[in-house]
């Protein structure tokens, strides 16, 4: 569907484009350019090195800074030890890693940067071929770490303990399928949690517009409290951006808890 | 009706779902802080399985989210 003359089309920011000259590119006979998603996966990889770095100095009495970096790692390192256990130290990494990842592209994408000319800010967590590499990145990891330390044991985790031997091929494959979902369910809530939020403040950046293209009368009313809504909106969705960082990563521990420990 | 008219009554439709996970997701939340308040020492030991009950409930909503847009602009 088309957007209409003079209507915003609330889609259009989630348009991927080539960004300096790049749209000829080939690798391997693909045409693979650098896209704007590419470039604020970039920035926020630049973003997060510059946090991070800020907060290596190891100073015995920590600044505010080291403070911000220390808390964000104790954070991380106190979800593992009571999600997985002594067992998952290993894995602080690479959660925080994905977290700070997640959390620095929301909250970049959530920038007010539009209102510069010429500037395109774009989320790229909004789709779900960046969010369904991260997932399958976490299933990966689950799978590798369940099968190498357990082997084919592995499989007694579709089998809860006590089941009635009847049921055991029924529950093994419910259990199988409620397994090969979640790199679904960990990429799609993500993409789809941004995605729904930027629509919908560009819905109601539209019916600002529109409201104040209206004229005199009942126009600038609806553009008022378009713009009220809008900005309580804008909240929620700073707090959503952190929510949705803390349960991607939270998901990802509670599988690797599975892989570890099975039941 | 025709489809084009068929398809934005199912997306509009689809967004019941999506009202329905806002009830789901209030009822996790109201349920924790009802039982937070009886019991404040031991809330702050529950909340990964608050964001867990959080996240399973939302899922629902966001997928008929999903399947209003796929209404919408692709099928």
């Amino acid at each position: 569907m088309a957007a209409e003359a003079g209507k915003v089309d609330p889609m259009h920011q989630f348009t991927i484009e080539p960004l300096f000259g790049t749209d000829g590119w080939q690798v391997a006979g693909y045409n693979i350019p650098f896209t704007n998603s590419a470039l604020w996966m970039v920035i926020t990889a630049l973003a997060l090195l510059i946090f991070v770095a800020g907060g290596m100095k190891r100073e015995l009495v920590p600044g505010r800074w080291q403070m911000a970096v220390e808390s964000f790692t104790g954070f991380i390192d106190g979800m593992l030890a009571a999600n997985v256990g002594p067992a998952g130290k290993k894995y602080v990494p690479y959660i925080f890693s994905l977290f700070m990842f997640i959390l620095f592209a929301n909250v970049l994408g959530m920038l007010p940067l539009g209102v510069i000319p010429g500037a395109h800010p774009f989320t790229f967590t909004s789709h779900f071929s960046a969010t369904g590499v991260l997932a399958i990145m976490s299933f990966a990891i689950v799978l590798i770490v369940g099968f190498w330390k357990h082997k084919l044991h592995f499989f007694s985790l579709f089998v809860p303990h006590g089941t009635p031997l009847p049921m055991i091929p029924l529950i093994f494959m419910i259990e199988l399928v409620s397994f090969l979902v979640r790199p679904f369910s960990l990429g799609l809530r993500l993409f789809v949690a941004m995605m729904a939020g930027h629509v919908l403040l560009e819905v109601l950046s539209g019916f600002v517009i529109s409201g104040l293209n209206a004229g005199l009368g009942i126009g600038p009313v609806v553009s008022l409290l378009s713009f009220v809504l809008m900005i309580a909106i804008v909240a929620l969705e700073v707090l959503v951006a952190a929510i949705q960082a803390y349960v991607f990563a939270l998901l990802t521990s509670l599988y690797l808890n599975d892989a570890e420990n099975l039941h | 009706m025709d489809q084009e008219a068929a398809k934005l009554v199912g997306a509009g439709l689809a967004a019941i779902g999506a009202g329905m996970a806002a009830i789901g997701v209030g009822n996790v939340f109201g349920s924790f802080l009802e039982s937070a308040l009886r019991n404040p020492g031991a809330a702050d030991g529950q909340q990964g399985r608050l964001f867990i009950g959080f996240a399973a409930a939302e899922l629902l909503g966001l997928l008929s989210f999903v399947v209003a847009m796929i209404l919408i602009f692709v099928a």
